[in-house]
């Protein structure tokens, strides 16, 4: 049995979400193999609001993120976009979106800029505009200073700011973040708190997997709190 | 430039950085073929005779040898993850990946053949046929391997049951280009075997990316 707290913000009112680039989750239903890890799970996200997912360890919140952007296949719900159902395998629907796992995705035998460069060509940004975005994304995570260097040769909370700087890198209005500030130091997590902030003021919205405190003003946060009870 | 193409140059430089990926099956290709003069007979009208299966089976072995962390390692490091998510079709990554498998070991090994091929005695004029068939026929094989790599991408230590997956779909690869040597030695036409070479490099180019794309998505699950 899987018990969810969900403290909702933002108002249930049917016609606002066609306006506004909400995303919504109907009914989710999540398996590991036979064990279901979630089941029955509601929730939405309005632009400009940061839901912060919380619950204990093995509670499925990195399951949750994984399911949200298409890794891993749905047992049962739906998810709507913008009012309208979403199949989150589609190109269209990952281009909104942007996930950062536990680890940050680098490829250690490649420089910094690099990989970026790499994460633009993936992300479609056309060749003239490339070097202009990576170099601008590295100065907003503030990794400027080791755009050149291996990225093996990176201490882990520096690679966590080359993570930081690949959801700068393209304009995506969701982004899914799993424990983006682990291995962080003090300015690391303003820096994170600054980022996700600006975020929520160009009205994207961002589902957090975290337990430590984002700094982010109460009135543009929720909770959803993921809890296991023995059956 | 497209995503096939980017993940072709990204994995190009990382050989670059790592000279060890290319350098590996070249010589084991090389050692396996100087066993068989050292272990079989120094005559060389004697190895000319097994020159062909010597031949492929080295180039065939030796292919498979860096196809375990062909998808695997950029699954470790998240960037496998991150390409899928890109919206980008993952054929078109599959395909870039394969690209790249065969630029650092199938054309090594194509072009190294010929140093071989004179080691087993094989004449000068049989080599043009010889990098033909076995142009052709790495290309089948990176793309079978392409297909085993993405299917054991969620085992752990799948190194075994990656060569029980690929060596017996390589099989007809094995025996047309074996085929196509052994004309190419006696001196007579390849033409016809060439082209079922070709056709079937062209059967796993169409059908490969699709069913390693597919057994990608069910790997990073």
């Amino acid at each position: 049995m899987v018990r969810f707290t969900y403290t909702n913000r933002y108002p249930r009112d049917a016609n606002s979400t066609v306006r506004y680039k909400v995303l919504e989750v109907i009914d989710l239903t999540l398996c590991r193999g036979a064990r279901p890890v979630l089941s029955g799970l509601h929730f939405a996200v309005a632009p400009g609001r940061c839901l912060q997912v919380l619950g204990a360890n093995g509670s499925g919140k990195t399951t949750l993120l994984r399911a949200l952007c298409g890794l891993l296949e749905i047992d049962g719900g739906a998810f709507r976009w913008k009012g309208g159902p979403v199949e989150p395998r589609s190109p269209e629907f990952q281009k909104e979106l942007v996930y950062l796992g536990h680890d940050p995705p680098l490829k250690g035998d490649l420089s910094v800029a690099e990989n970026l460069r790499f994460a633009a060509v993936m992300r479609g940004i056309p060749r003239l505009r490339r070097g202009e975005a990576v170099s601008a994304a590295l100065r907003e995570a503030d990794a400027s200073r080791f755009a050149d260097r291996l990225a093996r040769s990176l201490s882990a909370g520096q690679r966590r700011r080359v993570a930081l700087a690949l959801l700068c890198l393209a304009p995506a209005p969701i982004w899914l973040l799993d424990e983006p500030v682990t291995h962080l130091d003090t300015t690391g997590l303003a820096l994170v708190t600054r980022l996700i902030e600006g975020h929520l003021q160009r009205s994207g919205l961002v589902i957090a997997a975290t337990h430590q405190d984002l700094g982010l003003p109460s009135q543009a946060r929720d909770e959803l709190v993921l809890s296991r009870r023995a059956a | 430039m497209s995503a096939w193409a980017g993940v072709l140059w990204r994995d190009l430089r990382l050989a670059f950085r790592r000279p060890g990926q290319v350098v590996h099956p070249l010589a084991f290709f090389a050692v396996v073929a100087l066993l068989f003069t050292l272990g079989y007979t120094p005559e060389l009208g004697k190895l000319r005779q097994i020159a062909p299966g010597v031949l492929w089976v080295g180039a065939l072995l030796a292919s498979q040898l860096s196809l375990d962390g062909l998808f695997r390692e950029d699954a470790e490091d998240g960037t496998l993850e991150q390409m899928v998510l890109s919206g980008q079709p993952v054929a078109a990554l599959v395909l870039g990946k394969t690209a790249a498998h065969w630029v650092i070991t199938g054309l090594p090994l194509t072009l190294m053949a010929p140093v071989v091929g004179f080691a087993l005695g094989v004449p000068v004029a049989a080599m043009p046929g010889i990098l033909c068939a076995l142009a052709l026929g790495t290309v089948s094989l990176s793309l079978i391997g392409a297909m085993g790599a993405s299917l054991t991408l969620g085992v752990r230590r799948g190194g075994v049951l990656l060569s029980l997956l690929t060596l017996p779909l390589a099989v007809p690869v094995l025996i047309f280009g074996a085929r196509a040597t052994e004309l190419a030695i006696a001196g007579e036409g390849l033409t016809g075997v060439l082209y079922l070479l070709g056709s079937l490099a062209v059967l796993a180019l169409t059908l490969a990316p699709l069913a390693a794309a597919a057994a990608v998505r069910i790997g990073l699950e």
